[in-house]
């Protein structure tokens, strides 16, 4: 825009920057939970989560091999041998500088050798390969090196095993994540055949009282769900239905109704009209008129809200406490999960932030995969 | 059965019975109760024309009135009875009981202080957000970023949080993002420019602005509005007597430099971090629908302006803004619906401890924890009694756009 008059800003860098700030900031806290899941429970409670992204320096206490082990020390042209290397297998570090006192840690760096008492010498190499020489037979313990490694950054998959095929029923999130499954599925596609028909006859269907009804959706629209909670869970108890899947289904269905209607309303007012009026001139019914044209030209509406339902549902916690979740805790869901994993577990890191993202990562490959149409009913779902 | 099962069986059922019943419903009355033949062939076809409507809604229908509508009315009513004397009518009884606890005017201060920071921090951001990434190539790519925590769930997010608001004791290393930085910190001129100048001179910009847009609120006459706008101007005014105190407290409190900090128990502070979840989320939802709005302004207007000398900032909020007011009070009201509602993340993060209670998560507690209908019922009402000017200013809105 400012570009119009001629400028070609130095703003121009100024909004680039900011826009990287702020995605940065928005991003930051899911990165955060992300890397976390991949650490073990040493590594996240050493240090914050974005040290891990880069080769850790840190100073270490290495020991070489006793020499009193069988086999460790070996006579080679009259000198006493111990080789090895001051790293457990499988670690993958590199040593900067060491030393062999406490108060020297950074006397040599790699490929020196240092002279220590009684004629004795250890030399040491990049990746922790040490030879250990001595005119006499050494004893005791094995000899003490201080070394600044860099340790490159270490992921595990570690924690999703445990969360998802451990089998163990706190931690576990198998269950609950089939269960979340089974509460969203059918509550995500029965309102929609429902609204659907309801928006047509809104839409589309001359009748007295139309704009009262229009009206009536609107203003449920707003109607916080709290106070429903009591009235339909007396109902449900009543009539037998009691705490269940199916109570959780027709409590979803209710509550998405009135979006699903306004949003499907609002698309099929928009259709042209002279499609329909030619269909109803060549003899088709208002049902034929609806599952042949009105259904296939509505399909962005009905994508946009089945995506906002299956968010809606999957990420639930309030309907699915109180109708779903029996005492028994067979049924529960998996932010049901993760709340009770915060009382029990709120400082194992490793295990809720794993669970965590097991339970959002559904819901993100959704919405990046069909951003469009979440945009678009966001846009069209907003009350004008 | 096994739920998985029956989940699709039910899902086989729902959508079949719907299917079938919208299409038995139709060809009964076509063939069987007003047959289109014979002697009262038209008569029978207007008739059939006035009550299929209803065959369309009246699954819908019912849904909405016994889960939206019936519950509004039922919820009244056990308001005003007493569950443990036989659900006998006490008049307000459960409001007077209600209004002496203090946890209930703590949650309805905590609801009041989400009411103004989260809608007005979000659409700010949004705002910002929106106007920015317009402006850039990969902004469609910054959007979904600052788009996506809109995907993840209340639960999630609190998790999420919760880890940046970690304590460890203070010989460790902090793993806790927001303590991590904290410890930064160490009194010198850094601390000084970034903790107290910084904010003070946020909050005198807010103190300004505030006090500005009350002149014009209070200062404008128009028969409807009148009460509304001097209402949002005596707001206007709180916020910035409240921003005047807290630059004062800005520079007299005495910072624990060096001590890892419990935020989540720290009063007022910790509503302010769990705010921070939420407009973390929203922000997204108002950035994408101001960015569509800022979209449809038309090039000329901004055109004009440019032509006529106007600087971007006089571009932005003198030409832009005026144009997207409508939006951002859409914006506004949608996220101060969510507001009203917000529940598992104060349930998550805090559960109310350390003075965060909040009116959805109050009325859970005294629903399912302490078992009393009629004080939960009397806060679910309160939040109703919240949400019914919105819902009244959407009522009226659609019928002047359904008649026009």
């Amino acid at each position: 825009m400012s570009n119009i008059a001629g400028s070609k800003s130095s703003l121009q860098w100024v909004v680039h920057i900011s826009v990287a700030l702020l995605v940065m900031l928005w991003l930051f806290p899911t990165l955060g939970l992300f890397v976390s899941s991949f650490r073990t429970a040493d590594q996240i409670s050493t240090g914050g989560w974005w040290t891990s992204l880069f080769p850790a320096e840190q100073n270490l206490t290495l020991r070489s091999t006793d020499p009193d082990d069988a086999g460790a020390q070996t006579l080679i042209d009259g000198v006493y041998v111990v080789e090895g290397n001051l790293f457990k297998a499988g670690v993958d570090a590199t040593i900067s500088v060491w030393g062999t006192s406490s108060r020297a840690i950074d006397t040599y760096v790699p490929g020196d050798t240092a002279e220590l008492k009684d004629g004795e010498t250890i030399t040491v190499q990049v990746n922790g390969d040490y030879v250990w020489t001595g005119t006499t037979e050494m004893t005791g313990r094995g000899q003490r090196v201080f070394a600044t490694s860099t340790t490159p950054p270490e992921f595990t998959f570690k924690n999703y095993k445990t969360v998802l095929f451990g089998g163990d029923s706190t931690d576990g999130m198998t269950k609950a994540f089939f269960n979340t499954l089974t509460v969203t599925i059918p509550a995500t596609i029965i309102p929609i055949v429902i609204a659907a028909f309801a928006a047509y006859a809104l839409a589309w269907m001359d009748f007295p009282g139309r704009a009262l009804l229009v009206a009536f959706v609107v203003a449920l629209l707003v109607v916080p769900l709290q106070l429903a909670l009591i009235p339909l869970l007396r109902l449900h108890l009543g009539i037998g239905i009691g705490k269940g899947y199916l109570g959780v289904w027709l409590a979803h269905t209710g509550f998405g109704m009135p979006l699903a209607i306004y949003l499907l309303r609002n698309y099929m007012v928009g259709l042209p009209r002279d499609i329909i009026e030619n269909a109803k001139v060549d003899g088709a019914t208002d049902f034929q008129i609806f599952t042949k044209i009105i259904l296939p030209l509505s399909f962005p509406a009905l994508a946009s809200f089945a995506i906002f339902q299956f968010l809606w549902t999957w990420n639930d916690l309030l309907v699915a406490k109180v109708f779903l979740i029996d005492a028994t805790g067979q049924t529960t869901v998996m932010t049901n999960q993760i709340v009770e994993l915060l009382g029990t577990r709120g400082g194992n890191w490793e295990i809720l932030s794993t669970a965590a993202f097991v339970s959002i990562s559904v819901p993100l490959v959704v919405f990046f995969s069909m951003q469009k149409y979440l945009v678009r009913g966001l846009l069209a779902g907003s009350v004008k | 059965m096994h739920p998985a099962l029956q989940g699709i069986v039910t899902i086989f059922l729902g959508v079949g019975g719907c299917l079938a019943y919208f299409y038995f419903s139709n060809q009964f009355i076509d063939k069987v109760l007003f047959p289109s033949k014979g002697v009262n062939a038209g008569r029978n076809i207007n008739r059939a024309n006035i009550v299929r409507p209803w065959l369309f809604l009246a699954p819908a229908l019912f849904a909405l009135s016994l889960y939206l509508a019936y519950p509004v009315f039922a919820t009244l009513w056990y308001s005003l009875t007493d569950r443990d004397k036989g659900n006998a009518f006490v008049g307000l009884a459960n409001y007077y009981q209600m209004m002496d606890d203090p946890k209930f005017w703590e949650a309805l201060k905590n609801n009041m202080l989400w009411l103004i920071i989260v809608p007005a921090a979000s659409t700010a951001f949004g705002l910002l957000a929106a106007q920015l990434t317009d402006r850039i190539g990969w902004g469609s790519i910054a959007k979904s970023m600052i788009f996506m925590p809109m995907a993840i769930s209340f639960v999630g997010a609190a998790v999420i949080f919760k880890l940046i608001y970690d304590t460890r004791p203070a010989d460790t290393n902090q793993i806790g993002a927001l303590n991590a930085v904290w410890m930064q910190f160490n009194g010198g001129v850094g601390s000084f420019i970034l903790l107290r100048a910084l904010p003070a001179a946020f909050l005198a910009f807010l103190t300004v602005g505030s006090l500005w847009l009350a002149t014009i609120m209070i200062k404008g006459f128009s028969s409807f509005t009148t009460i509304l706008r001097s209402l949002f101007g005596i707001v206007l005014i709180g916020v910035a007597v409240s921003s005047i105190a807290s630059i004062y407290g800005l520079f007299t409190a005495t910072l624990p430099y060096g001590e890892p900090q419990t935020w989540l128990t720290m009063p007022f502070w910790n509503s302010i971090l769990l705010m921070i979840v939420l407009i973390w989320i929203q922000t997204g939802f108002a950035m994408v629908i101001l960015s569509a709005a800022l979209r449809g302004i038309p090039e000329e207007t901004v055109e004009a302006a440019i032509v006529d000398g106007a600087n971007p900032f006089q571009v932005f909020f003198k030409i832009k803004m005026p144009q997207i007011a409508g939006t951002i009070v859409v914006v506004w009201t949608t996220i101060t619906l969510t507001v009203l509602k917000v529940f598992d993340i104060v349930f998550a993060m805090t559960n109310g401890q350390w003075e965060t209670q909040v009116l959805a998560n109050y009325m859970f507690d005294k629903l399912f924890r302490g078992n009393d209908w009629g004080v939960g019922s009397a806060a679910a009402i309160v939040i109703m009694l919240l949400v019914t000017p919105i819902l009244v200013w959407n009522v009226y809105n659609v019928r002047k756009e359904m008649r026009s």
